[in-house]
């Protein structure tokens, strides 16, 4: 039965899946169109339902007329708050995991309109080309309030602001504040003062929003497909509104063509589409249009204002850091923006504020890096400043100011290597050759410019749980009911999974999406690769527990006596650590077992003390160089080195990818992104692909990703902090950084386009 | 997007034909820009005659020495003719600023030249715009009107002609060749299009079912001293926010003849003859280019958001009749950045 293996102990090194370059297994069916997304499940007799949405902001619905549309052949159905019927009653039945507080909008609820493009009426017919014809003829009456306001700023100048309220999961509200930051900031050397805004932004994932609700048949059973980014959160909204068990409202999402926040909350379309579905006992789709998408979320209007002091010599002094931001007139969406300040930097003296205005809007929702991405830039911009007032190279004056412990919650950080984010980048982008004074360099036309800023995300983990299934011919395969909006879930937890129980990555897969899978939270804040990566190590450790039982079972077991701590799972085999000759292939215990396939469910959860004990946090850098035509005020990001801290990389390939992305987005942010709002209709107007602008392959030049070397054993099992949020931090900063060194010219107001610059 | 019953149609006058029996049709080219009007509902043609299979899609020598380009070749195929690149690569440049790839394949040269305005108004039905619905008043005015115009604007619409193309067959001085139910003409370019005076939704001088079948080119491409410069929000797929077509002919350090047009400012390519002239028969400097482009923004106006475009084309024409000017002389490594296909 045992074999005698002439390895060295260092063989884990060999069979390591961990921190390797491995490609999504889901790749193939994403590129050749076999990857099934909501609005591509044909089940059988599907009909379809076309939202109509509001074209004015305020106001009451005073008449619908639906004969007309009615009367068309193959339309099935018009509903609205005229003949929907009431399901549940009170509003924590429309609470999702994520809700922020107040009161969450009811689709087809009430005549009033809360927002413009809200929800007011669903078509349904035979094809959709049908339904949106229909819904394009069908009348509304509208009496128009004319006192609404969706402009901030006069939101701002009439005092409406109020301190943000606890209530949204993972809001922390601004930190307490130290000393006296005003005061120091009278005394001290250097000073600067500014405000910073940037205007909503709306997520636009590739693939829109869209429900296909499969009717079973079968009492009121439905199964589910829906773009979000996390199935479980799904499944409690709608049973909890329509009042359906778990098991009569399956919710699959197996693969989402991107989120980035968007699909955190259950959206309207799969309230509309269940509704529909069950009223008329039949398959319904709903999907959006794009310009639908403008309706539902964006990164929130923000406009702060910080005042930062140093000493001669460029130490901190004092930080104040305030920010005001939109809301809804339902919900009260907080983020956490001001915090990131005082995580960043030491200062005896500091002073925090985040109020929110409420404004005719559909309520803000989570975006990348929601309030950090905000944060940042105002933070990083600041620094910048001061740094040149204080006479001190900006990556200089942020060493000085460096703090190793977490200022705002008095505790040390579980790890922190940002200093080598500041060191590795630098050298990578060759910062030591920067010429300090602004418009130094000149290529022809163009000044040429440099500039940094950094970052710090939330390293957290939520409690998740998973289950595995080891066949009899080694197959193994674990599920859990997780989201990959493209972030590469399914690779890494393949990856934890070959890893933790030593099996050829072949025999692996990962299964998620799909609400009959052990609960997963959503997929967002960076956490799923410590939170469900932790239950995947977990669930696949049982298996290991089961199989050395096995093992030991066995006539003459080579591992007879061994603890479960004492073994390891390497190439397919169980070996003892002190004895790697001590070996039994895993292939071998199943077979010897008789079992047809050995089972497991697990969960993990954050250790309360450690995150009690640690601020745990990820935290880059990022270097960039910009072009600007001086003239015509057109800028190119030419360069970009993004150094990265994040614990351990399960996997440099998809991790690159996440903070290539992330680094898009933050040019993205600083040179292109903003809803147009019209404050005369209360509606935005750029609200397509073609005129909401994002970056083409044309303005993404030279990106450098760069993970140093981070050790963390406090943060969670795995020892990763999640790459989601963490590369988009600091870009847009950094930009305004190297604009402001290229030109002299210094711009706090996002977008940085043509205009602002001439 | 309502139903529709479409014709294929094989020949012109029977296109023409086609389109004059049916009540609410309109001409369907590639398609590009009447399909996104059609599915937003801002047209609701009842027929559409199709013109797919009408043979308009060569480029051929004219007599002159000019060149015709069928209204249906496609915008790629006239970007990348050899004619066209050999002799007119101003218009070769300005179509590759356009649009991307996939549609320039799909677009042709007669579609272009009816494309509507970009505003964002125009696109959607829950605001008001006089473009669309006449008389129902200009939301731009007083709203977001960065992609709108600040020449020859009126008080019932500010809207822009968005096509890149059209730019350039302004400066180039092109005819447009027509059929109509009462048989051909030609249109010199600079009639084609029309300002949006109190009829804004009138976009052209095209009588009811009129059809473009060509575009003639006269013999002077401009091709030794020439320059399309664009400006807009990103580095591909974006409309100009003001872009700048030159040709000029050059004798040495003068300029004999002088030809711009500039988009993303008006109603349509915006030519200046009396602009024109004052550069005609004297030296190239910037200070010369600084009084014509002071002069072509006299009587411009802003509108708030988009009064940026003022400045930003006074120094788009400094920088466009620079490069043409100066073509033979070192070319600015840099330049890609700012003409980037």
């Amino acid at each position: 039965m045992s074999q005698t293996i002439a390895t060295p102990p260092t063989v884990r090194l060999d069979s390591d899946v961990i921190g390797k370059p491995i490609s999504r297994p889901e790749g193939p069916a994403k590129v050749s169109g076999a990857a099934k997304y909501a609005a591509e499940y044909n089940v059988p007799n599907l009909w379809y339902g076309y939202i109509v949405d509001s074209p004015i902001v305020k106001g009451k619905i005073t008449k619908i007329d639906a004969s007309a549309v009615l009367a068309l052949p193959g339309v099935q159905q018009v509903f609205s708050h005229e003949n929907v019927p009431s399901f549940a009653w009170f509003d924590r039945s429309y609470k999702d995991d994520v809700a922020p507080g107040g009161s969450p909008f009811r689709p087809l609820h009430e005549p009033e309109i809360l927002f413009s493009q809200q929800p007011v009426a669903l078509v349904v017919a035979e094809t959709f080309e049908l339904a949106r014809y229909a819904a394009s003829i069908l009348r509304i009456e509208y009496a128009v309030d004319e006192d609404f306001n969706t402009d901030l700023d006069k939101a701002r100048a009439a005092g409406k602001g109020f301190d943000a309220p606890k209530g949204k999961t993972g809001f922390l509200p601004p930190p307490k504040p130290k000393g006296d930051a005003e005061k120091a900031f009278q005394a001290a050397a250097h000073k600067i003062e500014g405000e910073y805004v940037h205007h909503a932004q709306h997520h636009n994932p590739m693939e829109m929003f869209a429900t296909t609700v499969e009717w079973l048949g079968d009492g009121k059973k439905l199964k589910i497909y829906d773009k979000t980014q996390g199935a479980p959160n799904v499944q409690q909204y709608i049973s909890k509104i329509f009042g359906l068990g778990k098991d009569e409202a399956r919710v699959i999402s197996k693969y989402t063509g991107g989120g980035f926040g968007s699909g955190l909350r259950p959206q309207h379309q799969v309230f509309l589409a269940v509704m529909a579905s069950l009223e008329l006992e039949h398959s319904v789709r709903v999907s959006l249009t794009r310009q639908q998408m403008f309706s539902l979320g964006h990164r929130p209007h923000t406009i702060q204002d910080v005042k930062l002091s140093s000493d001669d010599q460029g130490c901190l002094q004092s930080i104040e850091h305030n920010a005001f931001a939109e809301t809804s007139q339902y919900e009260n969406e907080t983020e956490t923006v001001v915090n990131w300040s005082g995580i960043l930097y030491k200062s005896d003296n500091s002073k925090f504020a985040y109020e929110l205005a409420k404004i005719d809007v559909d309520t803000p929702a989570d975006m990348r890096a929601p309030g950090a991405a905000t944060g940042s830039f105002a933070i990083e911009s600041a620094i910048d400043e001061l740094s040149y007032k204080a006479g001190v190279d900006p990556l200089e004056f942020r060493l000085l100011n460096y703090t190793y412990t977490d200022p705002t919650e008095d505790k040390p950080f579980s790890s922190k290597r940002l200093i080598d984010c500041y060191h590795e980048g630098a050298k990578r982008f060759g910062w030591d050759q920067r010429n300090p004074e602004p418009r130094s360099t000149r290529e022809g036309n163009l000044l040429v410019g440099w500039g940094m800023g950094s970052g710090c995300w939330d390293a957290s983990m939520q409690k998740a749980a998973a289950k595995a299934s080891l066949s009899a011919d080694g197959q193994l395969t674990v599920s859990s009911a997780t989201n990959d909006q493209g972030a590469g879930t399914y690779v890494i937890m393949t990856q934890v999974a070959a890893q933790t129980l030593g099996l050829p990555i072949e025999q692996v897969k990962f299964n998620l999406g799909d609400t009959d899978f052990p609960v997963a939270p959503i997929q967002g804040g960076s956490w799923t690769a410590a939170s469900v990566g932790s239950a995947v190590q977990a669930v696949c450790q049982e298996i290991g527990k089961k199989l050395l039982k096995l093992a030991q079972r066995m006539e003459n077991s080579p591992l007879e006596g061994i603890d479960f701590e004492d073994v390891q799972f390497a190439d397919g085999h169980i070996r003892a650590n002190e004895d790697i000759t001590r070996t039994v292939a895993i292939a071998e215990v199943l077979a010897a077992s008789g079992e047809a396939k050995v089972e497991a469910e697990s969960s993990a959860q954050p250790n309360p003390i450690n995150t009690m004990k640690y601020s745990m946090h990820s935290h880059n850098a990022a270097f960039v160089e910009v072009k600007v035509d001086e003239d015509l005020g057109t800028i190119h990001v030419t360069r970009v080195v993004n150094a990265v801290a994040a614990g351990r990389i399960l996997n440099p390939k998809t991790a690159r990818s996440q903070v290539l992305g992330g680094t898009v987005w933050g040019i993205s942010m600083a040179l292109m992104e903003e809803a147009y709002l019209d404050n005369n209709l209360g509606r935005y107007m750029n609200h397509n692909y073609s005129e909401y602008h994002i970056p083409v392959n044309a303005d993404i030049h030279k990106i450098d990703v760069i993970f140093v070397e981070e050790e963390d054993d406090l943060v969670n099992p795995l020892g990763v902090k999640g790459v989601g949020e963490i590369g988009m931090l600091g870009v847009a900063a950094a930009i305004a950084n190297a604009v402001y060194h290229a030109t002299g010219k210094r711009v706090r107001d996002l977008p940085l386009t043509i205009d602002k610059l001439l | 997007m309502n139903s529709f019953t479409l014709t294929q149609a094989a020949a012109v006058d029977e296109a023409v034909r086609d389109f004059a029996g049916h009540a609410g049709a309109a001409y369907l080219g590639g398609g590009t820009n009447l399909i996104d009007l059609m599915k937003e509902n801002v047209s609701r043609p009842a027929h559409l005659t199709s013109l797919g299979h009408l043979p308009l899609s060569d480029i051929t020598g004219l007599p002159d020495g000019g060149l015709r380009l069928g209204a249906l070749a496609t915008n790629a195929d006239t970007a990348w003719h050899p004619e066209v690149e050999a002799r007119y690569p101003l218009l070769s440049q300005t179509i590759l600023a356009g649009a991307t790839p996939q549609l320039r394949n799909m677009a042709t040269n007669g579609g272009n030249l009816l494309q509507r305005t970009r505003c964002y108004y125009f696109y959607d039905l829950a605001t008001p715009c006089n473009k669309r619905e006449p008389g129902s008043g200009c939301s731009a005015i007083g709203g977001q009107n960065r992609v709108c115009g600040v020449l020859g604007t009126s008080a019932s619409c500010i809207a822009t002609h968005p096509s890149d193309l059209c730019v350039a067959l302004a400066a180039l001085e092109a005819v447009v060749r027509v059929q109509g139910p009462r048989g051909e003409r030609t249109i010199k370019f600079a009639d084609f299009h029309r300002l949006p005076g109190n009829q804004p939704e009138l976009d052209n001088t095209l009588q009811p079912g009129e059809l473009v079948t060509a575009i003639d080119l006269p013999a002077q491409g401009y091709a030794k001293n020439f320059t399309y410069l664009k400006l807009r929000d990103r580095a591909s797929y974006a409309f100009a926010l003001v872009s700048v077509a030159v040709g000029l002919e050059m004798d040495g350090n003068t300029i004999k003849t002088a030809r711009f047009a500039l988009g993303g400012v008006a109603h349509k390519p915006w030519r200046d003859p009396a602009a024109e002239k004052m550069l005609e028969g004297q030296t190239a400097s910037p200070d010369l280019f600084r009084q014509v482009a002071t002069k072509v923004f006299a009587e411009a106006k802003g509108y708030g958001v988009n009064s940026f475009k003022i400045e930003l084309g006074k120094r788009a024409i400094v920088r466009a009749l620079e490069q043409a000017s100066e073509m033979d002389q070192a070319i600015d490594s840099n330049a890609f950045l700012n003409s980037n296909p």
